[in-house]
């Protein structure tokens, strides 16, 4: 029987009747046909861009733009340096890792021996902090102007997408997991308000929301002269919100070392507490000597170096309140409205992910007799996660894709400042495709990002 | 949301438009006329040159060159509301086959862009608005200000020009639409509005207190507004020249909506005679019918007509002629001669 098959086989080779063989003929001729496709569209682009007169090419990024952003701010120019900065970097992950590969070949584990833990924190935090300190130019920042290039207008746009969607994805998580459990509250009202907010925002489209905080809210805010004003410390008007400014002085570098130092210090405590535990069985203090070493050391510090923060604070001069950090009413109302309407959204995912986690593992948690914050905390949340994760990571993409809405109320993100870009250089074609690209590589990011999260967090299976 | 489709639709446009059009005599003529109406780019809503009355029809200054171009084409027009950011594409894609949309005439407009301008028709200089009670009497007092202004315009760049000479500093907040620039100043987002001298005109006029808003008295630039259409259509380019150019000669020669009909059979003035068709083949040059401009001007009047009716004294925007007279009246308004 087999032997026939292989002798049909054989002479079917390069037969129609061979699936095989139709199968790859079937995809060269789909992968021509598109290949055809794109080269049709390509050639047609050109050759209209060509006919209508329109200049195309890259070369329009470096022309000088002329058209002021409204909100900029010091964007990176790399210098050589940072090439040894970033491959201190990777050396230092690369050794950590070869190190962590050593030791468990060993049978041991990283975290078993505290010399290992100090000698992996070497490698990964203080070896590029030294190579940063060698190399003192890595790079420059260049603050947008009118006398900057479009290329600069451009990535001020990224950055201000990107602004928008970290603080938006970080404020929706933390909207959302507070509305998610209390959605799940056994206190009526709290459930109810809960489930009261989710039902209302998650199905009013997002660019109302936007459109109802920038003009039903924030414009209606008193106009400048008439502020809201608390000790001019705190000021609210329709132009945005006012607050001191802290500005590092040049003791700040050893503080941001001290903070370093007391946060390795706490790691050590709690490794302490738990072999403790693990030991005596013996549980000692851990929430207040953390704090006490987070507080106490660079406290300290701080004071030594004489407070190495100045604030500055908004005064009124001429038109405006200057100084001091003025985050924009666009920027406010595009924050407010996504992280409003996307932490709706994630509430239900947490809701959700609580639920998907069976009454068995709680009564079991609480046959063991834990207390309901320990049976949430230890045994719920960790299983929630892995429910949670995978649709969290569509809504953080939801919140980056979202910011491109910034454009309906004029806050300078990437559609935004692509599109005047589009407008005064007449390069439709490129600006789209560098927004895109933009889009696609953030997005991407998070992506991995979230899977590698989620892989790590996935039930183990012993 | 509508910005962006546009754009995008412009975007596929470019790429898949066929680039198979005969080598006629116009292909935007052809097509305007298989099509039975002239596809006219306008603004989407800007008082006194292109907005819609209560019963939703077009009307403006912008508006009216329209009607007298599609007039002398003899077919019917299709208004097309555009924004600063969407018109480029929109007329690069062949979405509108001209721009009648205030727009600035400038080089590189004209050749990065592809666009030919085929002429002015209206004189305009960027201006200042501010509050009354701010005190404020020039632009040299605005250093620090919050101002209010179009993407994608001319302005956006005066504008930092202006400030930079000028070793001023400003804060610029972008908006899409002129009515959300003035709506944005009107609120107090900004201390000042920056637009062309006829647009703050116009704006003001649509404000809930206009009296409350002054002009400044400097105008930081020169800003020609005139008709776009694509390059390479070089037929096209002069019938819509030659249009524009009628309505400025048919003031110049006293012809008006009234006595146009009357005149085209009663003139001795031969330049007349060419223009109405009754003598010559000017109509016929421009692959037109010989009563082309006869047409144009029954439709809209002549150009001193339809700026008085749509922006002159007696309108709300009350917009003087100035530069924008003939030129033996003190103005700049010259059109080359019928011949």
């Amino acid at each position: 029987m087999t032997e026939l098959t292989q002798e049909q086989g054989k002479v079917q080779l390069i037969s129609w009747r061979n699936p095989a063989v139709r199968s790859v003929v079937y995809q060269i001729v789909s992968v021509v046909l598109v290949g055809f496709a794109a080269y049709t569209i390509f050639q047609n682009t050109v050759a209209n861009l060509t006919k209508r007169g329109i200049a195309s090419g890259f070369s329009f990024l470096n022309i000088e733009s002329g058209f002021a952003i409204s909100e900029v701010m010091p964007v990176p120019m790399l210098e050589p340096g940072f090439v040894s900065f970033i491959s201190s970097i990777f050396l230092g992950l690369i050794a950590a890792f070869v190190l962590h590969k050593w030791v468990t070949r060993k049978g041991k584990t990283v975290g078993g021996d505290y010399r290992l833990v100090l000698l992996t924190i070497f490698f990964i935090f203080v070896v590029p902090a030294i190579t940063y300190l060698l190399t003192n130019h890595i790079f420059v920042t260049e603050t947008y102007s009118e006398a900057s290039s479009y290329g600069l207008g451009l990535v001020t746009g990224v950055f201000n997408t990107i602004k928008m969607s970290i603080l938006g994805c970080i404020l929706a998580t933390i909207i959302g997991f507070f509305v998610g459990i209390a959605r799940l509250s056994s206190n009526w009202l709290v459930a109810k308000l809960a489930e009261t907010y989710v039902e209302i925002i998650r199905n009013i489209p997002v660019l109302l929301q936007i459109f109802f905080w920038y003009f039903a809210v924030i414009r209606t805010l008193p106009m400048v002269r008439e502020s809201i004003n608390f000790f001019d410390v705190f000021i609210i008007n329709n132009r945005g919100i006012y607050l001191p400014d802290p500005t590092p002085l040049p003791g700040f570098h050893p503080f941001l070392i001290a903070l370093f130092v007391a946060c390795v210090g706490v790691y050590f405590r709690l490794r302490h507490v738990k072999a403790v535990q693990d030991l005596t069985g013996r549980q000692l203090p851990v929430l207040f000597p953390s704090i006490a070493i987070l507080i106490v050391f660079p406290g300290l510090v701080w004071m030594g170096l004489g407070a190495p923060v100045e604030l500055s604070y908004p005064k009124l001069t001429g038109f405006n309140f200057t100084g001091g950090l003025n985050p924009s009413p666009e920027y406010a109302a595009m924050l407010m409205g996504l992280s409003i309407y996307h932490g709706s959204q994630i509430a239900e995912i947490v809701r959700s992910g609580i639920q998907a986690v069976s009454t068995g593992q709680k009564e079991a948690a609480r046959a063991l007799g834990l207390r309901g914050g320990f049976v949430m905390r230890l045994v719920v949340i960790p299983q929630a996660m892995r429910v949670i994760i995978p649709p969290l990571t569509s809504q953080y993409l939801g919140v980056t894709k979202n910011s491109s809405l910034g454009v309906a109320i004029g806050f300078p993100e990437l559609v935004s400042v692509g599109g005047t870009i589009l407008n005064q250089s007449g390069q439709a074609i490129e600006i789209i495709g560098i927004t895109m690209a933009v889009y696609l590589a953030a997005s991407l990011m998070i992506s991995v990002f979230m899977n590698w999260y989620n892989e790590k967090m996935k039930l183990v299976e012993r | 949301m509508k910005i962006r489709i546009c754009i995008i639709a412009a975007v596929f446009a470019l790429v898949a438009v066929g680039s198979g059009q005969a080598l006629a005599a116009s292909p935007t003529l052809d097509s305007i006329k298989s099509r039975g109406a002239l596809k006219c780019g306008i603004t989407t809503a800007l008082a006194g040159f292109a907005f819609a009355d209560k019963r939703g029809v077009w009307r403006g200054f912008d508006v009216d060159f329209c009607r007298a171009l599609a007039a002398a084409l003899g077919v019917k027009v299709k208004f097309i509301p555009t924004n600063a950011k969407e018109r480029f594409p929109a007329l690069q894609s062949g979405e509108v086959d001209v721009l009648f949309r205030n727009t600035t005439w400038t080089l590189s407009r004209d050749t990065r862009l592809g666009f030919d301008f085929a002429g002015v028709n209206y004189y305009d200089g960027q201006g200042f608005m501010v509050r009354k009670d701010s005190g404020i009497k020039s632009a040299k007092d605005l250093d620090g200000a919050t101002v209010c202004v179009n993407a994608g315009t001319t302005t956006e760049l005066n504008l930092g020009d202006y400030f930079r000479s000028n070793g001023m500093k400003y804060k610029a907040v972008v908006y899409e639409t002129g009515t959300e620039v003035r709506q944005a100043y009107e609120a107090g987002r900004c201390d000042v509005h920056t637009t062309d001298a006829s647009g703050l005109a116009a704006q003001r006029s649509a404000m809930k207190v206009p009296g409350d808003h002054i002009i400044l008295p400097e105008i930081i630039s020169k800003e020609p507004l005139g008709p776009a259409v694509r390059h390479g259509d070089n037929e096209w380019g002069d019938i819509v020249r030659w249009v524009l150019n009628a309505i400025i000669i048919a003031e110049e020669k006293g012809l008006t909506q009234g006595n146009v009909s009357r005149m085209a059979i009663s003139t001795k003035d031969p330049e007349v005679q060419r223009l109405l068709g009754k003598t010559g083949s000017v109509g016929d040059d421009l692959g037109l019918d010989p009563d082309w401009a006869l047409k144009a001007i029954r439709k809209i009047g002549n150009y001193g007509e339809v700026f008085e009716r749509n922006i002159g004294k007696k309108t709300p925007l009350a917009l003087a002629r100035g530069l924008n007279q003939l030129w033996s009246k003190g103005g700049i308004l010259y059109a080359p001669p019928v011949r």
